[in-house]
């Protein structure tokens, strides 16, 4: 409870805590130079290429040589920028980004301080962190940064509604927003099992969220040349940058979480079930890797179509299939049947999308054919 | 120890409502505005009422700001810094006052005995709300829809004439 920690705290405990959350910033630091290693190293091998490779063995030098780089970098700050909202910006987006990870359990035991309303938690604060992006974007004075500030808080208040849907609907199952309980519920089987369209939802939105490509629109370098970051640089861009990485760390840990039983796995008990828990995230960051080296960009209108009229439908078809299963007891079986044909609405649309552009150029160059075929008959026949 | 915390997020609270009303951008008015949502937040947290707080958070912290920021940029307020007073602040001081009027009675009254913590669950909310106050909350999902409706209807009766 929150507010005992306020209200009724012995001296140890504070202490502890102090301990915990530097504990906490250090790993979730140390994550994010692992992270980035790793996203350059899979995105190299993707394109056919090596990746790093001079700094150090195979390279794992090169996010330190990085990080050594962008805090020695000059940081400007614009003349005509709001210095006040410039320097705030970059703060809210990475405290939402780091108060997230207080709730968030490691295993059973490994958690600063778990929360009954867990869940509830994590989202009412990762709503915060985009105030931090759309007042970065409008702070800077820049065109492009007002833009992608704007495109910021379009994208990702839509992406927010299917991600708190998908949320309910697990806590539901579960009957708990308690992340540790939610674990606990998925003893018989994991929840992807019983509601493959919660999973799917959540992971699309969940990367819209974090603005991962194909969502990274708000950004968008050949567009908008870096959106709310633009004109920042040095240490207030890799603040930016470290918050990213330490949001996509937990969209992944949050969907193993909800999806993927957690920390649960054959063999491993108590807390050494934190390996099967990191394993489990970073499968999920390479699918994450896959997706952005694979992956074209979309555009901002067929972004938000695809939020209104394919996330938020089929994010309350989740809760109304969760309530009905729950409330009649039917057996997990028909979960999983009614999840699946979701699921197979969903690639259905998303397929159709995909080939709409090509099945109009198809078509428009048959329909072009057939009108020379037409044109070159009279004249064939109108000559001598 | 409760009492410290009060007092530094009533100062807060305070503060931030003060800095929506003296500040002359609007940006900053919402940054302040945000400042005062988030220390009322703190001040459920203090009276134990943690879903309300986190409800505060997601809900006035996160999304009324946003759509406020959101209005705020698509216009060109912003470029017009200067412009805060206007004819109606005669009835706003009414309203405010009439407000004060109402809460004042409050502080004298003194309901200690009447308003002892009681334990406000999440599932207790929940029950209460789907089974005692089922009507009402209903009728507060109507309300929702017809505003829904109603901004629907503004938007398109633009696009007819236009």
């Amino acid at each position: 409870m929150p507010a005992t920690i306020l209200l009724a705290i012995s001296l140890g405990d504070f202490i502890w805590l102090v301990i915990a959350l530097f504990i906490m910033f250090s790993a979730l630091s140390g994550v994010v130079l692992s992270l980035t290693w790793l996203e350059r190293k899979v995105l190299g091998r993707l394109q056919l290429r090596l990746g790093p490779t001079r700094t150090g063995p195979m390279g794992l030098m090169q996010p330190v040589a990085d990080a050594l780089k962008l805090i020695l970098k000059e940081d400007i700050i614009p003349a005509s920028s709001e210095k006040a909202l410039f320097w705030v910006a970059p703060i809210i987006v990475v405290i939402s980004a780091f108060m997230i990870w207080v709730t968030i359990p490691g295993t059973q035991n490994a958690v600063i301080q778990n929360l009954d309303l867990g869940l509830f938690y994590i989202i009412a604060f990762s709503v915060v962190g985009i105030l931090g992006l759309v007042l970065a974007g409008w702070g800077s004075a820049n065109k492009y940064g007002t833009l992608g500030g704007l495109r910021a808080a379009a994208q990702l208040i839509s992406y927010e509604i299917p991600i708190i849907m998908v949320a309910i609907s697990m806590a539901m199952l579960a009957q708990s927003l308690d992340l540790r309980e939610i674990v606990n519920g998925q003893d018989d089987y994991i929840y992807f099992l019983i509601q493959p369209l919660g999973l799917a939802l959540f992971f699309i939105a969940g990367l819209a969220e974090v603005g991962r490509t194909p969502f990274d629109i708000y950004f968008a370098e050949s567009e908008i040349v870096g959106g709310p970051f633009v004109e920042y640089s040095g240490a207030h861009w890799s603040v930016f940058f470290l918050a990213e990485y330490i949001n996509t760390f937990a969209i992944a840990a949050l969907t193993v979480i909800l999806f993927f039983g957690g920390w649960s796995g054959p063999g491993l008990t108590g807390d050494w079930g934190i390996i099967y828990f990191l394993l489990k995230v970073y499968l999920v960051i390479m699918v994450i890797f896959w997706i952005r080296g694979t992956f074209p960009r979309l555009r901002i209108d067929q972004l938000m179509a695809f939020a209104w009229k394919v996330m938020v439908p089929m994010s309350f078809l989740t809760i109304v299939m969760t309530a009905v299963y729950q409330f009649y007891g039917w057996p997990a079986w028909s979960l999983t049947a009614m999840s699946t044909t979701g699921l197979v609405v969903v690639g259905i649309v998303i397929y159709k999308k995909m080939t709409a552009p090509s099945k109009l150029v198809a078509e428009t160059r048959s329909r072009r054919a057939a009108l020379e075929a037409q044109r070159r008959l009279p004249a064939t026949g109108g000559g001598d | 120890m409760a009492w410290i915390v009060f007092i530094a997020l009533a100062v807060l609270t305070i503060g931030g409502a003060l800095g929506v009303v003296v500040t002359r951008n609007v940006v900053h008015a919402a940054l302040a505005l945000l400042v005062s949502l988030i220390a009322v937040a703190g001040v459920y947290l203090v009276l134990f009422a943690e879903f309300l707080a986190l409800v505060q958070v997601l809900i006035y912290g996160g999304a009324i700001i946003i759509v406020l920021m959101f209005a705020i940029m698509l216009t060109r307020s912003a470029d017009y810094p200067r412009i805060t007073d206007n004819k109606q602040w005669p009835l706003a001081a009414l309203a405010s006052l009439a407000f004060l009027g109402v809460l004042a009675p409050s502080f004298v009254i003194d309901r200690v005995e009447n308003t002892q913590s009681q334990n406000a669950s999440f599932e207790g909310i929940g029950e209460s709300l789907f089974t005692t106050w089922a009507v009402p909350f209903e009728i507060a999902s109507l309300v929702l829809l017809v505003a829904l409706i109603g901004a629907i209807i503004i938007a398109r009766s633009d696009e007819e004439e236009g």
